[in-house]
């Protein structure tokens, strides 16, 4: 169930059943001087799943978005099953039985799922028949492949996971045999990573075909037969998924040999330098964000909080920031109480206390997108006398070395202060944000998704300089929605559900699926239940 | 205050809801789609011109009303133009449209008509005349439902019937057809609609058309149904509390009927109270003249709590990867 990694291209007199399901020939597209897919070529089997890996900005999505009819190529051709096909437009390529399972769901929220699935694949005129189909395919599909999701429930009530199964119905209905998942996991818990996982093992049998597009390791080792690896536009290689291994694939995605457990010793806990007691956060509409949280942090450790989005991670994150105010509830810094709920808890307050912060959201609160590095690279210390020239005016020239010297050490590139922060990859926009907090040598360091968005290099540089940190003898909070960062990076795991610590556990004696039922809220897991999935990959 | 009296207030109720009525409903349909739509007043008034204008000279208000829809459309086609094809800014567009009538019809009539930017009067066949439903003199001594059938019910133009029939239409046609179900996806989430292969641009510049059509009727309605010819700034911003309406209604069409009714009723109570005498004071013309515009505004304010507008309204569709 491999596809051949080289093998002659089909002669038109080819049987259907021994064609590719996929083959795409030559294809190159470039957007202005960004040349984003340079001559690639791949074939795919029916019946097998094939994964697509590579770092942000290889030119994966631009690939699909090709055969999504999204964009046009600039040259190459386009086989299914054996049969030239132009795919000029999404319809073109839902007539040729393709599917697309968007990383960002294209639903409409307000609609019920049967609305979402019959919405342009509609009967007639009249929608009375079109539902009425769309309801008795949902429940056939539902049993055949585990994909169970309530008709007439309205898509913003549902589950991230659920939101998802509606739009592999979406595909289905519309009879695609070649589906395209784009990072289908980003926004899953394990266990709904599991079902998916299952679901699309059920679709491989059935005979479908499935592309599926991962940065995650992982997964690509677990659930593809074969794998095309992607590099700065050009497919690098296709293997087959048994004849290869994790090392190997990060290396042909990164082009040099790249670490993938976090090299870290044991960590060493001095002095409380956190302490957070009963902290509240009750948001405008009167919604209970967190419900008591108590926490302690030592000099000289990683805590990492596990979770879904969603369950009080960032409001967390933003009361220990000073971005909102907390209800109720103390913190200390070092023993000291610092001021959460009045006017004196706000991010300046916070600096000064030795906090820095890495935000969530790194290009709506970390940066300023259309400001220069040197700019960014100040906001928050700004105010510090070296960058003062004289009682009105800031010291930009100073301001500019200062970033250049952290450009040079962070390894941030383009390696130019003037550049705007927009036009920085995801990864050196993190490291921009990165290098301005670690950098002022903070006693406390909020990391929040340090490595969302940020290829696989860059991952462990920055988990580099966070153990670094920590070894410093500093006290780091970190919030991620990647268990396996979590896992790998944190010397104490607390796990968040509807705005509470569910438990803490140590990242030796725990697995995956003990933090994924602590993360779904079930709290009486039995401990030491089986270790599945307890590979420390990351990325 | 006796029964004729109220009959009287909700007749001339309906008749001045009516151009509210088209212009919300239009405004629906444009905003359902995801195309804000500030210039309904602007579309209402050129159409009340060219209708105006197209009756006095043909004699026929047939041709008036097909002038004055032709008219609306075409504006409705400009607003299109920047903010879907060329993903302009919606407000701006909808706001030249505004200046743009209000000049050029005032000029053109000057050119035309020199009576200092009005039409000559209609009269005869160049307006509507009020069609009397069958049996309204027979039953019209029946008492209470005699003069609610013949005064309120019966005795009006043939658009005010329109745009009450309007109201279901446009239930039907965007909660049980697919055209409406895709509508109101576009205005939603128009990458649903993009992805499902189909088309963004088509289905928002079909609202549009639609929106110019019955901003068409609702200006023609203006000038030769409620009044006999084309005055300078005759809509007085009625395009504005249409949209006042809209937000009221959270872009239903059901509500949208309830609240035009409502704003229709305080402009037929200012026509008819011109002062009311408290007997301490006495409450200025003026006060009454403003109520339905002061209602606007507490609308807007927000005070009727919480509606949502069409998501993705306001902002053009820009494909991403």
């Amino acid at each position: 169930m491999t596809a051949p990694v080289t093998a002659p291209s089909p002669s038109p007199t080819e049987s259907r059943a021994t064609a590719p399901a996929i083959e795409l020939k030559g294809i190159s597209k470039s957007f202005g001087p960004v040349q984003a897919n340079k001559d690639i070529s791949i074939r795919v089997m029916p019946g097998t799943i094939h994964g697509i890996i590579g770092e942000n900005g290889a030119g994966k999505s631009t690939l699909m978005s090709i055969l999504y009819g999204f964009y046009k190529a600039d040259a190459g051709e386009i086989f299914i099953n054996g049969h030239k096909t132009e795919i000029p437009d999404s319809q073109a390529a839902i007539a040729a039985g393709i599917g697309m399972v968007f990383q960002h769901f294209k639903l409409v929220k307000n609609f019920t799922v049967l609305e979402n699935i019959v919405l342009g694949a509609e009967e007639g005129r009249l929608l009375r028949p079109s539902l009425k189909k769309a309801r008795g395919v949902l429940k056939q599909l539902a049993e055949e492949y585990e994909l169970n999701v309530d008709p007439d429930a309205l898509i913003e009530d549902l589950s991230v996971g659920h939101q998802q199964r509606v739009e592999i119905l979406k595909a289905l209905y519309r009879q695609a045999d070649i589906l395209i998942l784009d990072e289908p996991t980003g926004v899953l818990t394990p266990a709904e990573a599991d079902h998916l996982f299952r679901i699309l093992n059920n679709l491989r049998a059935e005979g479908k075909t499935i592309i599926l597009i991962t940065h995650k390791l992982r997964e690509i080792m677990e659930i593809t037969d074969s794998v095309s690896v992607m590099r700065r536009g050009e497919m690098t290689d296709t293997v087959s998924t048994s004849g290869t291994n994790p090392e190997q694939l990060a290396e042909m995605m990164v082009g040099r040999k790249v670490l993938l457990r976090v090299d870290k010793t044991p960590a060493n806990p001095g002095e409380k330098f956190l302490e957070i007691e009963g902290l509240r956060v009750v948001d405008d509409a009167g919604v209970e964000r967190l419900k008591g949280i108590g926490l302690t942090i030592r000099a000289g450790e990683i805590l990492g909080i596990a979770g879904v989005s969603g369950n009080g991670q960032s409001e967390l994150l933003e009361v220990l920031g000073g971005m909102i105010p907390a209800t109720s509830g103390t913190v200390r810094v070092r023993g000291e109480e610092i001021d959460i709920t009045g006017k004196h808890s706000d991010g300046q307050s916070r600096r000064a206390r030795g906090i820095a912060h890495v935000p969530e959201d790194r290009q709506h609160e970390g940066l300023i997108m259309d400001f220069h590095a040197w700019e960014n690279i100040c906001f928050g210390y700004h105010h510090d006398p070296k960058f003062q020239a004289n009682r009105f005016l800031m010291d930009n020239e100073a301001l500019r070395k200062d970033t250049e010297a952290k450009i040079e050490r962070f390894d941030i590139r383009p390696p130019n202060c003037w550049t705007a922060a927009k036009n920085f990859s995801g990864g050196n926009q993190q490291k921009i944000v990165v290098a301005r907090e670690i950098e002022r040598n903070p006693d406390i360091l909020l990391v929040g998704q340090p490595t969302r968005g940020v290829d696989i290099g860059a991952i462990e540089f920055i988990h580099k300089q966070i153990v670094a940190l920590r070894d410093a003898g500093k006290a780091i909070l970190l919030v991620s929605v990647e268990l396996d960062e979590i896992m790998s990076l944190s010397d104490r795991i607390a796990v968040m559900f509807d705005g509470q610590i569910m438990g803490e556990r140590l990242p030796a004696d725990t697995n995956e699926r003990e933090l994924g039922l602590l993360m779904a809220g079930v709290t009486d897991a039995p401990t030491g239940a089986a270790p599945a999935l307890e590979e420390t990959i990351h990325g | 205050m006796d029964l004729l009296t109220i009959v009287q207030i909700l007749d001339s109720t309906l008749r001045l809801a009516t151009p509210l009525l088209l212009a919300c409903l239009a405004g629906l349909f444009s905003e359902r789609a995801g195309i804000f739509d500030i210039g309904l007043e602007g579309k209402m008034l050129a159409a009340a011109f060219f209708s105006a204008a197209t009756a006095a000279i043909t004699g026929s208000v047939w041709l008036g009303l097909l002038a004055g829809i032709a008219s609306s459309i075409l504006l409705s086609l400009l607003h299109g133009l920047a903010s879907i094809t060329f993903r302009g800014n919606q407000l701006i567009s909808g706001v030249a449209i505004n200046f743009l009538a209000a000049g050029m019809t005032v000029l053109i009539a000057q050119d035309w008509f020199s009576q200092g930017g009005r039409t000559p009067s209609l009269i005869g066949r160049g307006r509507f005349e009020q069609i009397t439903l069958p049996f309204a003199d027979a039953v019209e001594s029946t008492p209470i439902i005699g003069p609610i059938y013949a005064e309120l019910l019966s005795g009006h133009t043939i658009l005010v019937y329109v745009s009450l029939l309007a109201v279901p239409l446009t239930w039907w046609i965007l909660f049980r057809t697919r055209f409406g179900l895709r509508l109101r996806a576009v205005g939603e989430a128009p990458e649903a609609v993009d992805t499902a292969g189909v088309s963004v641009v088509g289905l928002r510049y079909a609202a549009v058309m639609i929106c110019g059509v019955l901003c068409g009727i609702a200006g023609a309605y203006l000038a030769t149904g409620l009044q006999a010819g084309f005055v300078k700034d005759m809509t007085a911003g009625r395009g504005y509390i249409a949209l006042a309406a809209l937000i009221f209604a959270k872009w239903r069409p059901w509500y949208a009927l309830y609240a035009c009714l409502l704003f229709g009723f305080l402009q037929a109570i200012a026509l008819r109270y011109q002062n009311i005498d408290l007997g301490v004071f006495v409450i200025p013309v003026q006060v009454m003249d403003a109520l339905p515009y002061i209602l606007t505004v507490v609308i807007l304010a927000g005070f009727v709590g919480k509606a949502i507008p069409p998501r993705a309204g306001g902002e053009a569709y820009v494909k991403e990867r």
